[in-house]
């Protein structure tokens, strides 16, 4: 009878989860090992030796966005989860905030303050500097994913701060421990499975980022995300399409199995582990 | 706190709100645009286009997509979420929605008519068809007239800005001034961004000649040091804004980027130019084949297609249009020049899947 409601309780996830996320991945296998007429072929996946240098700037760039939101992060995390409960929500409001807006008006945004004329170089030039060139530079790339990303990183590790029992603190305090390592043995160590979360919630999306390259970048810039869209969107090559994102789906696969060997029990506290 | 919150909310909304009435200033006119719709009440037409090219009622013009409903009776379903011609081709093909009204360029319609892609279209029941004007009909594409009716015309040229640029250049080399590095922008299509340099090479834009085409890209891998950028709606803010001195585009969108800053000149370069036709086409998906009918002839109702022209400032292949003395842009020298200033002019074809996926891949090679 236990069993039945379980099954029952579980059936729309299961549901859903069967049609909307495992068809859809056979069918992308599917795309990724045939050619045009259906056929099985590994020529797709060969081509993958020509993309080489976009899958290697995406990786690279979304490692650099995701260390630069977790040395942000961090300590706004700590930060809130100590300021008082009246203020906490105000700030966790101001950090939401800029999410309630969409990504693509917030990216086109930028795109006007950081050009050659836009707010950022108008200023530079009445101080007398400049104008600098922040557009089609890997750094605007970066800065637009630490700038949409952010608050990905910021809530786990908030919300993992925010559970932390002060006595804990306290108690090491009492002991003797001095302010770096109630940090480093205390903090730190508890605050892990959230900064795991954060870092896979910055990571993926960054990984797999395609239009805030394309606009920031002054499509000077080809993430593997922009190059997937080009073969959906423009050369109608869903074959190559698919397996470039079944080879994307394999990395990052493997850097969430990585970084899950860093903690065992993380999960605990954390959104997405 | 919860106060508070209401507050910001509230804030938040208001702002919101005070965007919106500027595009609900509508014109809903449409005094003499009957027509025979019976049958037709009650039925939905899926229209594809590309984003802002439709006069669609912002600024107090003529929203026509809400006349057509209001004349015909028929639900309109209005999809421009298409930004390429290729963003089409992959709509139709992945058979995903039945459409009934499709406008894509000229090689584009070539492409579907050979790949038995496109409808017929019974011109004998538009009567408005009358109206197109001859040098758009019998074109390459579409030689018998069966598969398109013209929507607009356009022609590619290069824009800059006069108080950035020294001179009055007249060559597709302006593109590579160096003079002018990291303020040049160019196109982000690889179509369009080719022809810049097979012009300037005095190629054909449709040779099937694969080392043209290297020989064409090692020409465009050369200018990547001098460009700002590869755009294509995001011209409009650059330019507009002074962020760009150079930039190739359609010449219908200068006019729209010249009434927002007045220092930015336009010319076609002396090596020729591409030329396109925009036309309505009816898929072979369609599921409304008759209310599409209607549809083509609605939008070349004389009312309609002035309200289109002047919208969109694009060319317009309307004779009622071109001959109105109350049409803004009658005889205007960019869209409508005179034949001693008519630029030398190469239609895009549909070129060969071979050279389509030969050129592609050297595209990928030049931006990065």
């Amino acid at each position: 009878m236990k069993k039945l409601t379980k099954i029952f309780i579980n059936s729309p996830y299961v549901v859903w989860s069967a049609m909307f996320v495992i068809v859809p991945l056979f069918i992308v296998i599917y795309y990724a090992f045939t050619d045009a007429n259906g056929t099985f072929t590994f020529d797709n996946i060969a081509a993958l030796k020509d993309y080489g240098y976009n899958f290697g700037i995406s990786i690279l760039y979304s490692f650099i966005a995701t260390v630069l939101t977790l040395i942000i992060g961090y300590p706004v995390a700590y930060e809130l989860s100590k300021a008082p409960q009246r203020t906490q929500k105000i700030q966790m409001m101001l950090i939401m905030l800029p999410m309630w807006m969409n990504l693509l008006i917030r990216t086109y945004t930028w795109m006007n303050i950081l050009d050659n004329n836009g707010v950022i170089n108008k200023i530079l030039s009445l101080m007398g500097l400049g104008p600098v060139t922040f557009l089609g530079t890997p750094g605007a790339v970066i800065f637009g994913m630490v700038y949409n990303y952010l608050p990905y990183m910021i809530l786990p590790i908030y919300t993992v701060m925010a559970k932390m029992d002060d006595s804990l603190l306290e108690a090491a305090r009492d002991l003797g421990c001095n302010g770096f390592n109630v940090w480093k043995r205390l903090i730190l160590p508890l605050s892990i499975p959230g900064v795991i979360s954060g870092i896979t919630m910055v990571f993926v999306p960054s990984v797999s980022t395609f239009y805030i390259s394309q606009k920031l970048g002054s499509g000077k810039i080809m993430l593997i995300g922009d190059t997937i869209e080009r073969q959906m969107q423009t050369n109608y090559n869903y074959h190559l399409g698919a397996s470039l994102s079944l080879v994307l789906m394999v990395i990052i696969l493997v850097s969430m199995f990585i970084m899950n060997r860093f903690s065992d029990n993380a999960g605990e506290g954390g959104m997405v582990a | 706190m919860k106060r508070f919150f209401c507050v910001i909310v509230a804030c938040a909304m208001l702002v919101a709100l005070a965007a919106l009435p500027v595009s609900c200033k509508r014109n809903d006119s449409v005094a003499n645009l009957e027509g025979d719709y019976t049958g037709l009440e009650g039925t939905s037409l899926y229209i594809v286009n590309w984003g802002e090219y439709i006069s669609d009622g912002s600024e107090g013009t003529l929203d026509i997509i809400k006349a057509f409903e209001k004349v015909s009776g028929i639900n309109v379903t209005y999809d421009d979420s298409t930004p390429s011609n290729e963003a089409m081709y992959a709509k139709l093909k992945s058979g995903a929605v039945a459409v009934d009204i499709v406008i894509p360029s000229d090689y584009m319609i070539q492409r579907m008519i050979k790949e038995d892609m496109l409808q017929k279209i019974d011109t004998s029941k538009i009567p408005n068809y009358k109206y197109i004007l001859d040098e758009y009909k019998n074109l390459f594409f579409d030689p018998e007239n069966e598969y398109s009716v013209p929507y607009n015309v356009g022609m590619v040229g290069i824009i800059y800005n006069k108080t950035m640029v020294e001179g009055t250049p007249d060559s597709w080399e302006l593109l590579w001034d160096s003079r002018y590095k990291n303020n040049i922008l160019s196109f982000a299509n690889p179509r369009d961004a080719f022809a810049t340099a097979q012009f300037l090479l005095g190629q054909d834009v449709n040779n099937t000649d694969k080392a043209l085409w290297d020989v064409a890209a090692a020409k465009l891998k050369e200018q990547n040091p001098v460009l700002q950028g590869r755009v294509m709606d995001e011209v409009f803010n650059k330019m507009e804004g002074g962020n760009a001195a150079v930039a190739p585009y359609y010449a219908g969108d200068y006019l729209t980027m010249k009434s927002i800053n007045d220092d930015l000149e336009f010319f076609y370069p002396k090596e020729g130019t591409n030329i396109f036709v925009d036309s309505m086409c009816i898929p072979k998906s369609a599921k409304n084949y008759e209310a599409a009918l209607m549809f083509i002839n609605f939008m070349l109702e004389n009312e309609v297609a002035l309200a289109n022209a002047e919208y969109l400032c694009y060319a317009s292949a309307h004779s009622g249009v071109v001959s109105n003395p109350d049409y803004s842009l009658k005889d205007n020298e960019i869209l409508y020049p005179d034949s001693e200033h008519k630029p030398k002019t190469q239609y895009f074809y549909d070129l060969d899947p071979e050279i389509r996926s030969y050129y592609e891949k050297l595209w990928e090679g030049i931006v990065r």
